[in-house]
């Protein structure tokens, strides 16, 4: 089996991230990682691909910078990676990451295409939706589980108060949750074995895709601050003062 | 007079809360459809004319997974109706629906807003960004208007509307779209919901294990509150996802939300943030969580929370 994943790097969750004066766009440095809900789908595509001596493709838009992040993918045992990043790209939203992904995807080829549910640093969370209809297969989305048969896919689909058991034929695209399944770190011997992978380098102009960011963002600013309250040591008493507080708020 | 089409899925008892919030929104910009996703019968379209819609479009789909069909559907009756704006909630099945109806349509989507507002030629959106510190305010001006608001960005409120006329609406083969659901589960709901409760204690790593997010229940059965958690105890496997707080989880406004061994992540702030009262307890005077808490405890939640719990039960 074919198997697709989406990828995305950005910007360290954990350093501070700066807005572009004039674009509002978020800056993103030549060092970026791997977002971390994307393991999930990486490790699921891992699995799927070893059960069917298949094969898993990543496949990127943005920035490259230095593709770490995309590397880090790659030592996990992913076989390659196309990453598309053209100036063209900067600003783009949903529909145009959409339509790039898609047009990348077709061009490899694929049985199974496999996405996380949003991204940590945009988190738009309809990209696998928009991709499934420009590519016309099913979005089997918020699996909290997933298994492939003889052409089809059946995944646990996450519910407000469940799951419900969702099944479709091949070529599909699945959203996985974190938590489908557990990720493996890289071994010292994925990450040099990654240093050699191929990893493709498209344009738009590769793509036949035309960008153009339908959405602005017109401004920036703070938001209304909530002061903070009283701040105390624990010394063995503090939770009378939790106590005080919850009788004061008649809750108690 | 702008022509406003809102998706509402079925609840528990009728039109869902998530969708009668953004009713009340939707009549102030214009005249209201209600796309209704659910069995449906005359007292849930009453409800809905209730709340503002003045038409009500009732979609059933069986055991065919909604998104496909209904995107369809709707990417078809929008070109006949040219709605002006169409809103959707931050939801699993919202989600799906405008995702593939904007790719259908070829327009974006503006997702995660707490407010909308319809200007001549355009809409624009406010969006909570940086774990709510600051507010981005976005604009689109290729209609028709996809917005996605997140949970708890309207008060829901019937202003006493007649029964609004009901069509249903006619859902095509999409072949190889197309998703069956072939089961439902559904989870034990005992007690109290994060979507209702007043109040609502929540675990953070802080907790230091799986075993003690007990620490977190034992305190909040005699609250008679609702238990939660932020992304990275769910995401380490201590608690379903169901439970997950912030901005991939649920936003909740309790009056009173108790956070135990929580650091404050951004993504965390921004699902809790607007809770009437907030307590944090945390072993790290500088944890972020302080900034926004009425009452911070510095202290180890394996001390604080015992003694807490076992405070409210003697009384």
């Amino acid at each position: 089996m074919k198997v697709v994943v989406c990828v995305k790097q950005i910007p360290d969750p954990a350093t501070p991230y700066k807005i572009e004066e004039g674009t509002n766009w978020l800056v993103r440095p030549e060092d970026q990682i791997l977002d971390d809900t994307d393991r999930y789908g990486v490790e699921m595509g891992l699995q799927l691909a070893q059960a069917s001596e298949g094969t898993v493709t990543l496949v990127s838009m943005g920035p490259a910078g230095n593709a770490q992040g995309v590397r880090q993918a790659l030592a996990m045992g992913a076989d390659k990676a196309v990453l598309v990043d053209d100036e063209g790209l900067r600003g783009s939203d949903a529909l145009t990451t959409a339509r790039v992904l898609a047009a990348a995807i077709s061009k490899e080829g694929y049985d199974l295409v496999i996405a996380g549910t949003e991204s940590t640093d945009g988190y738009a969370g309809v990209v696998p939706q928009m991709l499934a209809e420009l590519l016309d297969v099913p979005a089997l989305t918020y699996a909290t589980s997933v298994e492939t048969g003889d052409g089809s896919v059946t995944i646990n689909r996450q519910t407000v108060d469940g799951y419900d058991t969702v099944e479709a034929s091949l070529p599909a695209l699945v959203s996985v949750t974190a938590g489908v399944v557990e990720p493996r770190y890289p071994t010292f011997k994925g990450i040099m074995d990654a240093k050699k992978k191929p990893v493709d380098n498209l344009s738009l102009d590769d793509l036949g895709v035309e960008a153009g960011p339908a959405q602005t963002v017109v401004a920036i600013t703070d938001a209304p601050e909530r002061a903070a309250g009283q701040k105390i040591e624990d010394e063995g008493e503090a939770h009378l003062a939790i106590v005080a507080l919850l009788e004061d708020r008649k809750v108690i | 007079m702008a022509n406003v089409w809102v998706f509402v899925e079925e609840g528990d008892d009728g039109p869902s809360t998530l969708g009668q919030e953004l009713l009340a929104k939707a009549r102030v910009l214009g005249d209201v459809t209600a796309l209704y996703l659910g069995s449906g019968d005359d007292s849930a379209f009453a409800t809905l004319g209730e709340h503002g819609a003045s038409t009500v479009v009732h979609i059933e789909c069986g055991d065919r997974l909604a998104s496909g069909p209904v995107a369809a559907a709707l990417a078809d009756k929008a070109g006949a109706d040219s709605p002006d704006l169409i809103l959707f909630g931050q939801a699993y099945n919202d989600r799906d629906v405008a995702g593939r109806l904007a790719a259908r349509l070829g327009v974006g989507v503006l997702s995660n807003a707490s407010d909308v507002t319809l200007s001549e030629g355009g809409v624009e959106t406010s969006h909570e960004v940086f774990g709510g510190s600051q507010i981005a305010t976005a604009e689109m001006t290729t209609g028709p208007f996809i917005v996605l608001i997140r949970p708890k960005s309207f008060v829901a409120e019937a202003t006493g509307g007649g029964a609004p006329s009901v069509s249903t609406l006619e859902l095509p083969d999409v072949g190889a779209s197309e998703a069956r659901v072939t089961g439902s589960h559904a989870e034990d709901r005992e007690g109290p919901q994060l979507g209702d409760a007043a109040v609502i204690v929540s675990g953070g790593r802080g907790l230091g294990s799986a075993e003690a997010y007990e620490l977190v229940e034992n305190l909040a059965k005699p609250l008679d509150a609702a238990t939660g958690a932020t992304r990275a105890i769910v995401d380490a496997g201590w608690v379903p996802y169901a439970k997950q707080v912030g901005q991939t989880g649920k936003t909740v406004k309790p009056d009173v939300y108790i956070a135990c061994g929580i650091s404050g992540a951004m993504q965390h702030l921004v699902g809790m943030k607007d809770s009437g009262t907030i307590v944090a307890i945390n072993k790290d005077p500088d944890a972020p969580i302080f900034s926004i808490a009425d009452l911070g405890v510095v202290g180890d939640v394996h001390q604080v929370l015992p003694k807490l719990a076992e405070a409210l039960a003697d009384r």
